[in-house]
């Protein structure tokens, strides 16, 4: 009996701490991509557009890790925008997020159509993904690029942003 | 002098259109597209020419790994079914390097396409010569074509309707549309539309 109790003592745990982790992944939409567009703030933000099942997708997902790690305590923020469906949030996204300990700020596209949105990034985005989009407002700098990069290519860009 | 001028505008024209191909954007709505020849999935080579009854096509760059290619897959065999006999069938063609992407090799084509018994061609574009020309970016990727006088012309580049994830959830079916607008000598409300999809999977 008292086993029992703990057993649902520790799921009820495991339950709790997979919904706080479930709230750090911020519902947004094409109206954030537009504030995101015309922020005229000075931190630079590298908006990366993945997805779980998107193999050269999580393959990148590395570099924008290590490029928060480096840059972590200046004006740069890296953010990863899930393209995932929508029923996938729970039981692929959250658990994906956690086992690989993604320290990036991930966020999730909550827009059925795609066509309402991907303008909205770069009319040059077509809607595959892996696409890079990084911003800096004060500067009124924008860069965008569809498919695969890399660590040195995303360094080369915001590099020029931060001093 | 009209000469002179004459020309100088054929230059201009000429230099332009050199530009144009140096970007290599692929098709845009409107264009005339040249025709292929490509490998079926029962080992015969296909040409658009060969449809000698079509009126148009539905071409659709697709593949076998790809999750939004899946979520579509039912709605790319509705679609075949509902227009091959109005003129339009559909073509799918994979353009993915199997190297790669394994699961997107011809043997997988011809097992995929008999396991859910695809009624239309489904064509490995093995050197991606034609996802090129087209300017095919991601799978699912559709063109709809329409013959006139022979020759195929663009009338339709994006997505096939505005929910891939959830097919009951759709409200507007963009290929359709097109379809019945084309068949019913209507203008085309909306020529492009985008979508996310899986990049092709280019050569290294």
């Amino acid at each position: 009996m008292k086993m029992k109790k703990k057993a649902v003592i520790i799921t009820l745990l495991i339950g709790l701490s997979q919904y706080l982790w479930a709230q750090k992944i911020e519902l947004v939409n094409r109206d954030w991509i537009t504030q995101m567009s015309q922020n005229k703030s000075d931190t630079t933000y590298v908006i990366n557009f993945w997805a779980t099942w998107c193999k050269p997708c999580v393959e990148e997902i590395p570099h924008f890790e290590k490029l928060y790690a480096t840059y972590k305590n200046q004006k740069v923020k890296v953010i990863m925008v899930s393209c995932d469906f929508k029923k996938q949030l729970e039981t692929r996204v959250i658990p994906f997020v956690q086992n690989k300990k993604m320290e990036t700020i991930v966020v999730f596209m909550n827009e059925p159509n795609p066509n309402n949105w991907i303008d909205k990034v770069d009319e040059k985005f077509t809607g595959a993904i892996p696409a890079t989009l990084i911003i800096n407002g004060s500067s009124n700098f924008r860069y965008f690029s569809e498919g695969e990069t890399t660590y040195e290519r995303l360094e080369q860009v915001i590099k020029p942003l931060i001093n | 002098m009209n000469k002179l001028f004459l020309s100088l505008l054929a230059a201009i024209l000429m230099m332009a259109s050199a530009f144009k191909t140096a970007e290599n954007e692929g098709y845009k709505v409107g264009d005339v597209v040249t025709d292929f020849t490509l490998k079926n999935i029962d080992g015969k080579m296909v040409s658009l020419a060969n449809y000698k009854k079509a009126k148009g096509f539905i071409v659709v760059f697709t593949c076998n790994h790809c999750p939004f290619s899946q979520a579509y897959e039912q709605r790319i065999i509705d679609l075949h079914q509902k227009y091959a006999a109005k003129g339009y069938p559909v073509v799918a063609i994979n353009p993915n390097d199997k190297n790669r992407s394994p699961e997107d090799s011809y043997e997988n084509m011809v097992i995929r396409a008999k396991d859910k018994k695809y009624p239309f061609a489904y064509l490995y574009d093995e050197s991606q010569a034609i996802a090129k020309i087209y300017g095919a970016t991601r799978t699912p990727h559709v063109f709809i074509l329409s013959k006139i006088k022979g020759k195929n012309k663009v009338e339709y580049i994006g997505a096939i309707d505005d929910n891939s994830e959830e097919p009951k959830d759709v409200t507007e079916k963009y290929v359709e549309n097109v379809l019945n607008a084309l068949l019913a000598k209507k203008p085309i409300a909306k020529t492009n539309t985008k979508a996310i999809g899986c990049t092709i999977k280019w050569k290294k």
